[in-house]
């Protein structure tokens, strides 16, 4: 027998008696029955935080929890409005280099900025990537309820772009704006099916943090310290 | 209604005045109490401890001597629990599983059967001091008797409630874990006197006696004035 | 396995003998522990329903372990078609074994590790360093831990226990770096010196929080980004997973990840959750060529086996059950000599390596229940330490003990003798000044740190015969 078999065994002879069903001892709590635990998370989303009824409220929600997190948002007219904005942040910050993936929303904007940009399509050096101030992206969707950004590898231009650089520049349309996390995977589903998932997909929600000394919150443990959404 | 009366061991030798106090209140709310003095204890000991046949042999007694008992009132959520939540358990698969549950049923911890069964808060108690209550685990989270102490003390004429940073969290008793893990328990303990001592309180009250005399144990050996009493005795008070 | 060295009871009587007199970690751990109740609760209030949440992902989970096999194979077949290597091991030593063939096979020198609890269990660090390989711990807190040279303090804030004194005396020891007592000069340091690595490592190895069934995929939930960089750059990946991981459908993270986050640090969701489906897919500009999912059993099977504690596999690993124990607050997470510390730990830790030799972990408890009232995935887990006390004693009867029990059985059985006991209790405590405080002192344990009770002038039984026959 392999390795493999005899863990399957095993797993097998295991599963030959029944666990009791969750809340069984000592809780109140009345078991669902088991055909709705199938369903479970169709009805998960009624547990979950508020995102509140429209769009106009979830961007308020998605605008809150930005601040609490630190992430910053700008919400801009149309993209030049985004371009101009992104050049008074290259300035601000004294950017001299930047990266950027190949994509309608974020190729216009690195040639606005009039820096050396590094495109991550068909590879890259990481050492040149780790030089640059900014890595520009794009993103599926944006969720309200946690105040994050999905992306995947194919959306935002790889697996470093939007962590290596000590600054995630991500530009998005108000309309790829989500109420909740159930309906951002519902989304990520229908973008990418059956088989066509990127080798990675993220859930981004804030800057990089860490608390590990002394629970002291501190932003850019690894990866960005700052996190801005260009929001059209 | 007619009440049997479970005493635990430890009301039984050190704290009668929690019993006594027990029946003046419910007596006085017209029951007739009756106490089978043939019951010690409730076997908890050797069941925390893993000797769960000792445990049952323990029980067996209680199971049948109250076999036909009314209602059953305990005052402390300790013992409670073990009969309302852990008789059933310790007996599942034994002939007598089903007199576990029967008695499970109809067994209640003292402040739980006063509001909840009764629906009574107000017992005409005055006790015009400072107190800060301590919720013993297993009322607290077997028996869910959050809101029930908390609604008899609000009617108590003078009395001021002032809850302690943490309320919820375990003083450290643990029966036999007490002794097995001393210096833990005491480490417990004094967290839990020290947060009650935050408050400035008179009193530390609290449905169970156990945790009590743990606590009070812990009091004594540092000098500390606040005092422990039992919600019995509080609300017995006139 | 570099095994203990002196009995694991005995370690733990020790250390926490030692850490419950430590004041001062009572007070860093409670500081700590009280931001963690902020967040928690205030994020937890925000959940339309958070106790049916919890019953959801409870019974998600349960339906998930109900039918383990098949979404194990389900999860194989999904990750293969994109290219992902899959091993299964039963043991740690054959864990390690495919670990090290990997490596060796890849002429890899250096290695970067993101958070990988399941590698603590199986001691990998300990053997690359011994075969001379560079390994880094990524995760800050276990960074700090890795050049303490200590194991993780507690699995989800590994170094909680340091204070920046401490922290800035190590970076200056192995790293020579100035002094600073800046939690954010602290952090700018270990970030400077990790950067190079994650882009000079040949292979990076991480964990997983979530196996995805039905999409193939694993999920892994940080907050700092040092596992997203060590799945980047590394031209390997490896990730160690207990078969247990499992959630069927990939929709069901939109339930466990904002759980996780709330129950396990306060937040809505946790900086980073990412989802891997393989290597790097044609048209990708990055991402590891070659990447091993390697699965471990190491005893999972066994307690998988037991029904009464199945549940136990549902844990999610948020660490709110150590947040919450005072047990842990008090002795400390090192005190424990296992992998996962408090309450999950003390209920799994005596089957994945024996009843016997652990049951003292499942006796460290008062049974208070705060850790099953706060899991998010609702393990009954002070019941747990409850059966572990009786599976310990069914399977070996302690004599003394035993003894103990019978007596007392006995007596109480025996209403008179009962009775009599007090009455002599009540005789010979006076009695009880001349020994207190010296080794013949009965209750030692007790007074060691308590004063002890008075038994009462008149028992209420004595009373109650005085009332009736009046
Ligand atoms: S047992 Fe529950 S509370 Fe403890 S770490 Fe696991 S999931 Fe969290």
């Amino acid at each position: 027998m392999t390795e493999r078999e005899k863990i399957f065994t095993r797993i097998r002879d295991a599963l030959k008696t029944q666990a009791p069903m969750p809340g069984h001892h000592g809780s109140s709590h009345k078991p669902h029955a088991i055909s709705e635990a199938r369903n479970a998370i169709a009805g998960a989303r009624q547990w979950l935080p508020d995102p509140g009824a429209d769009s106009a409220a979830w961007l308020e929600q998605f605008q809150k929890l930005s601040a609490e997190l630190k992430t910053v948002v700008h919400l801009c007219n149309d993209e030049a409005d985004v371009h101009s904005k992104l050049r008074e942040l290259a300035l601000a910050e004294g950017w001299r280099k930047v990266a950027a993936h190949r994509h309608p929303l974020i190729s216009p904007a690195a040639t606005a900025i009039a820096l050396p940009a590094l495109e991550t399509d068909g590879g890259y050096d990481a050492n040149e990537m780790a030089k640059c101030d900014v890595g520009i992206t794009a993103c599926d969707a944006l969720v309200a309820q946690t105040g994050s950004i999905f992306l995947t590898t194919r959306s935002a231009g790889g697996r470093a772009l939007s962590v290596l650089p000590p600054h995630h520049v991500v530009i998005a349309h108000r309309d790829q704006l989500v109420p909740d996390l159930p309906a951002a995977f519902e989304l990520m589903t229908r973008l990418y099916g059956e088989n066509q998932w990127p080798s990675m997909s993220t859930l981004i929600t804030g800057p990089s943090r860490t608390g590990d000394i002394e629970r002291i919150l501190v932003l850019g443990a690894h990866g960005p310290r700052k996190l801005t959404v260009f929001l059209i | 209604m007619k009440i049997s009366l479970f005493v635990p061991c430890y009301i039984d030798a050190i704290y009668p005045k929690v019993a006594i106090s027990m029946v003046r209140i419910l007596e006085k709310l017209g029951h007739t109490i009756e106490f089978p003095e043939e019951l010690t204890c409730c076997g908890q000991p050797p069941f925390n401890s893993g000797y769960w046949d000792d445990a049952r042999r323990s029980a067996r007694p209680v199971l049948e001597r109250l076999k036909d008992a009314e209602v059953v009132v305990i005052g402390s959520g300790s013992c409670g629990a073990m009969m309302k939540v852990f008789y059933p358990e310790l007996f599942a698969g034994h002939p007598e599983e089903a007199s576990a549950k029967a008695l499970s049923a109809k067994t209640w911890e003292f402040t739980d059967f006063l509001v909840t069964k009764l629906g009574v808060t107000d017992l005409g108690a005055t006790f015009p001091h400072k107190v800060t209550f301590h919720d013993g685990c297993h009322g607290l989270r077997e028996l869910k008797t959050k809101k029930q102490p908390r609604e008899l003390l609000a009617k108590v004429r003078g009395l001021e409630l002032v809850e302690m940073k943490e309320a919820e969290t375990c003083c450290g008793f643990g029966g036999t874990f007490a002794t097995k893990y001393a210096s833990v328990s005491t480490a417990m303990g004094e967290v839990k006197c020290a947060s009650a001592a935050e408050t400035n309180a008179d009193f530390i009250v609290s449905a169970d006696s156990s945790c009590l005399m743990h606590v009070q144990g812990l009091l004594d050996r540092q000098r500390r004035p606040i005092r422990t009493i039992h919600i019995a005795e509080v609300l017995a008070s006139e | 396995m570099s095994d203990v060295a002196i009995a694991p009871r005995a370690q733990f009587f020790e250390d926490a003998d030692r850490i419950t007199h430590d004041t001062e970690h009572r007070r860093r751990i409670q500081t700590a522990m009280g931001k963690y109740y902020v967040s928690r609760y205030s994020r937890q209030a925000l959940f339309r329903n958070w106790q049916e949440a919890r019953q959801t992902a409870a019974e998600t989970k349960w339906a998930a372990l109900k039918e383990l096999d098949k979404h194990l194979e389900a999860f194989e077949r999904n990750a293969t078609a994109r290219g992902t290597q899959v091993h299964w091991t039963s043991t740690g030593e054959q864990a390690r074994q495919v670990i090290v063939d990997i490596i060796r096979r890849h002429n890899a020198r250096r290695i970067v590790k993101s958070k990988v609890m399941t590698s603590e269990e199986i001691h990998l660090n300990q053997l690359l360093e011994q075969l001379g390989y560079d390994v880094i711990e990524s995760d800050l807190g276990e960074y700090i831990q890795q050049l303490k040279g200590e194991p993780p303090y507690h699995f989800v804030f590994p170094c909680m226990h340091l204070s920046r004194e401490e922290i800035s005396d190590l970076f200056e020891n192995h790293l020579g770096t100035a002094q600073t007592h800046d939690p954010e000069e602290l952090t700018m340091i270990a970030r400077r010196v990790l950067r190079q690595k994650y882009i000079d490592a040949d292979i990076g190895i991480t964990g997983a929080n979530f196996v995805v069934a039905d999409t193939g995929m694993i999920s892994i939930t940080e907050n700092e980004g040092n596992a997203r960089l060590t799945a980047a750059l590394p031209r390997v990946m490896i990730t160690l997973v207990g078969i247990e991981k499992v959630l069927p459908k990939f929709s069901d993270l939109a339930l466990f990840l904002p759980m996780l986050a709330t129950a396990g640090t306060g937040q809505p969701l946790t900086g980073y959750n990412t989802m891997y489906a393989g290597p790097k897919q044609p048209g990708e500009s990055d991402g590891p060529i070659e990447w091993h999912v390697i699965f471990l059993d190491n005893n999972r099977t066994a307690l998988l086996a037991d029904p009464q504690q199945r549940d136990a596999l549902h844990c999610i690993r948020c660490g709110a059950c150590l947040n919450v124990c005072p047990i842990f607050k008090n002795v400390g997470g090192l005190s424990y000599g296992t992998t996962y510390q408090g309450p999950i730990g003390s209920v799994i830790t005596p089957h994945f390596r024996g009843l016997q030799d652990w049951k003292h972990l499942s006796g460290a408890s008062s049974l208070c229940g705060a850790c099953t009232e706060t899991c998010p995935v609702k393990i009954d887990l002070h019941h747990h330490l409850l059966h572990n006390r009786r599976n310990a004693i069914d399977e070996k009867r302690g004599f003394l003990e035993g003894m103990l029990w019978r007596g007392f059985t006995f007596l109480i059985n025996r209403p008179k003798l009962f009775s009599l006991s007090i009455k002599l209790g009540r005789l010979f405590q006076p009695l009880h000044a001349l020994v207190k405080g010296t080794i013949f002192d009965p209750a030692a344990a007790w007074t060691k740190s308590r004063e002890l009770p008075e038994v009462a002038h008149e028992s209420f039984r004595d009373y109650w015969k005085r009332r009736q026959s009046k």
